[in-house]
């Protein structure tokens, strides 16, 4: 019992910072309708801006936040601007031409880190990395100790409340609903005088953006190496379809749900099975439930 | 002339080890003929039905351990595992496609790619069959000279093209070329849209499979990170072919020309380099990149599929003017 609790806090905790790398990917696919596989890699180039802002001028990573989104913001509407956007109007057989092309651009990401920055291993070595909270500490003979790693918390919030401010974007500003409109119907959005060019770019950079933000969080309490974006971009899409194409409260859900999943086969099957649990997981909501939580959700409401 | 080209270039391919090229060059074009099979088998799947796989590792390190298991726990020869993986590899091909080929575009795209991982960390849990992470070794060289090894896999190399050339030209290959343009209205038709996606599939992963058996023959040594890398196979295999020419039958072959030479050249070149900045080992890799950027922009179908652009580029006030 006590190990199951502890397992699905470490389990919730995770699925709050997938869910932030989740999001990202969604918004990218929901508005542009490709699929980036250079997510992950963006995410490692926010890391290493937080690693080297920690190593250099003793930043903190958390800090680093507030440096690393708008670099990635502009980095994605690069990306976008000069490489997706080419590529989506030439003409050629294979119209997954632009997932390919989003595989070049995570492939040069993560070798120019390796040739840069070596395949070392890094981490920030935080004061406050192996602090917790003991449920025994605030009430006395508890039944159970369950405790709570600071920096994991300390991240669970910052990207619970990025998703919040996210959220407010989306649902209350004007360019969130163009992005929404953008996202739901092309053509209705253009109609609507939607500058559905311009959404596409905020689009791209806000998700490359709040990936990088998932990458300083992510930084106190995991470990950083080049290639480690092809594992986050696997992540990325799993709870993408997990949660629904474009839905942004389903990659919450499919935040959770995967992070919990995860720390769950990681505690009762084994720590190296952990990405396959992970893959079960996407296949099977691939097959049985191709809409996503998003398509469950809908589903509840028309019932209403 | 364009008709005898593949048979001009068979038999230079042929004649070719008599001239006496060093262990090394011969090695790089056991490489180029390997990666050219895999790449017709993609192309078979994703150039000619549509179906974009991101998994063909899969395939590749089904075939490559059907080999190696049947070496390490029942002594037989690897060089069974040519023959045999045929089978393994078209079953597990069949049963993936039970799963994968519900899905369309992306999905599967992705659902292929995830496939490729769980086998990849299958083998590397499922110690008692595959040994790990440690991988299989073959102890016993058949040969110490590469010539063997090249005719082998120029035959591999030759029956692939043959069966898929005969496939595309056939009524099957129209009916796949069909399913790529329009699922929907290849459905209505009166195509079996899923059994001949199934098809495609359980060839392209056969063929693969024979490679991936080779590759365990030739190099004598497998492990789960090399042959059911996600970047090292499943994407490479992509890049051959988009380099090279999409649903084209010679483009492979150009493809995994370029790719292999160019990696060899790169690491060449920067090796005095990379012995004082062993970061630099992976500049090979950002030259893929950016070169698969450029062919998916400049060129969407590839050298051999946008021949004809090429040309026109080249030429000084052409038909442009």
């Amino acid at each position: 019992m006590e190990s199951f609790l502890q397992t699905l806090i470490a389990g919730v905790l995770l699925g709050g910072l997938y869910a932030l790398i989740g999001i990202g990917m969604t918004l990218i696919m929901g508005v542009m309708k490709i699929i980036n596989l250079a997510h992950g890699e963006l995410m490692m180039v926010g890391m290493y801006i937080a690693f080297w802002m920690f190593a250099k001028y003793g930043i903190d990573p958390y800090l680093s936040v507030v440096i690393a989104s708008p670099i990635l913001f502009f980095l994605g509407i690069f990306i976008q601007k000069f490489l997706v956007n080419p590529v989506l109007k030439v003409d050629s057989i294979l119209p997954e031409n632009q997932v390919i092309l989003t595989v070049g651009i995570g492939m040069v990401l993560a070798n120019l880190a390796t040739i840069l920055f070596t395949s070392d291993y890094r981490s920030t070595p935080v004061s406050y990395a192996t602090k917790a909270w003991y449920l025994s500490d605030y009430w006395n003979n508890a039944p159970i100790e369950l405790s709570l790693s600071f920096p994991w918390t300390v991240s669970f919030v910052f990207a619970v409340v990025i998703t919040g401010i996210l959220w407010f974007f989306l649902s209350k500003t004007d360019t969130g609903k163009s992005i929404r409109a953008t996202a739901q119907d092309l053509d209705a959005a253009l109609l609507m005088g939607v500058n559905v060019k311009r959404m596409r770019v905020v689009t791209f950079g806000l998700g490359a953006g709040l990936v990088g933000a998932a990458g300083c969080l992510f930084i106190p309490i995991y470990y950083l190496y080049p290639s480690l974006g092809g594992k986050f971009t696997l992540i990325a899409f799993v709870i993408t379809i997990l949660g629904g194409l474009g839905s942004t409260i389903g990659a919450i859900f499919g935040g959770l749900i995967l992070g919990i999943f995860e720390s769950m086969t990681a505690t009762y099957v084994g720590m190296g099975w952990a990405p396959v649990g992970r893959f079960l997981i996407f296949v099977v909501a691939l097959i049985f439930l191709p809409g996503g939580m998003a398509s469950l959700l809908k589903k509840k409401r028309m019932r209403k | 002339m364009k008709k005898y080209l593949p048979l001009i270039v068979l038999a230079v391919l042929a004649v070719l080890p008599l001239i006496g090229l060093s262990t090394y060059t011969m090695h790089m074009i056991i490489l180029v003929i390997m990666w050219a099979t895999v790449g017709m088998a993609w192309n078979l799947l994703a150039g000619y039905c549509g179906q974009v796989s991101f998994g063909h590792a899969a395939y590749f390190g089904v075939g490559a351990y059907t080999s190696g298991i049947l070496y390490s726990h029942l002594n037989m020869s690897p060089w069974w595992g040519i023959p045999i993986s045929i089978v393994v590899v078209t079953i597990f091909s069949f049963l993936l496609g039970l799963m994968v080929l519900r899905l369309r575009g992306p999905f599967f795209t992705l659902a292929t790619l995830a496939m490729g991982e769980v086998m990849r960390v299958t083998a590397e849990n499922l110690v008692w069959l595959t040994g790990g992470s440690t991988g299989i070794l073959i102890r016993e060289r058949t040969w110490i000279d590469k010539t063997h090894y090249y005719y082998i896999i120029l035959a591999i190399a030759v029956v692939t093209f043959l069966v898929i050339k005969l496939l595309v030209r056939s009524k099957m290959g129209y009916y796949f070329m069909a399913i790529r343009e329009d699922q929907d209205a290849a459905e209505s038709l009166g195509i079996n849209t899923t059994l001949y996606k199934t098809i495609a599939l359980c060839i392209s992963g056969a063929l693969t499979g024979i490679a991936g058996a080779f590759y365990t023959n030739y190099m004598g040594y497998i492990d789960p990170e090399v042959v059911f890398a996600l970047h090292d196979v499943s994407i490479v295999t992509i890049m051959i072919v988009m380099v090279g020419g999409v649903a084209t039958l010679s483009g492979p072959f150009v493809g995994a020309a370029i790719m292999v030479l160019l990696a060899e050249l790169v690491r060449s070149q920067l090796a005095d380099l990379v012995r004082s900045m062993p970061s630099l080992g992976a500049a090979h890799q950002v030259f893929f990149g950016i070169l698969l950027i450029l062919i998916i922009i400049f060129l969407p179908n590839g050298i051999v599929g946008d021949f004809q652009k090429i040309k026109r580029m080249f030429r000084v006030g052409g038909a442009c003017k």
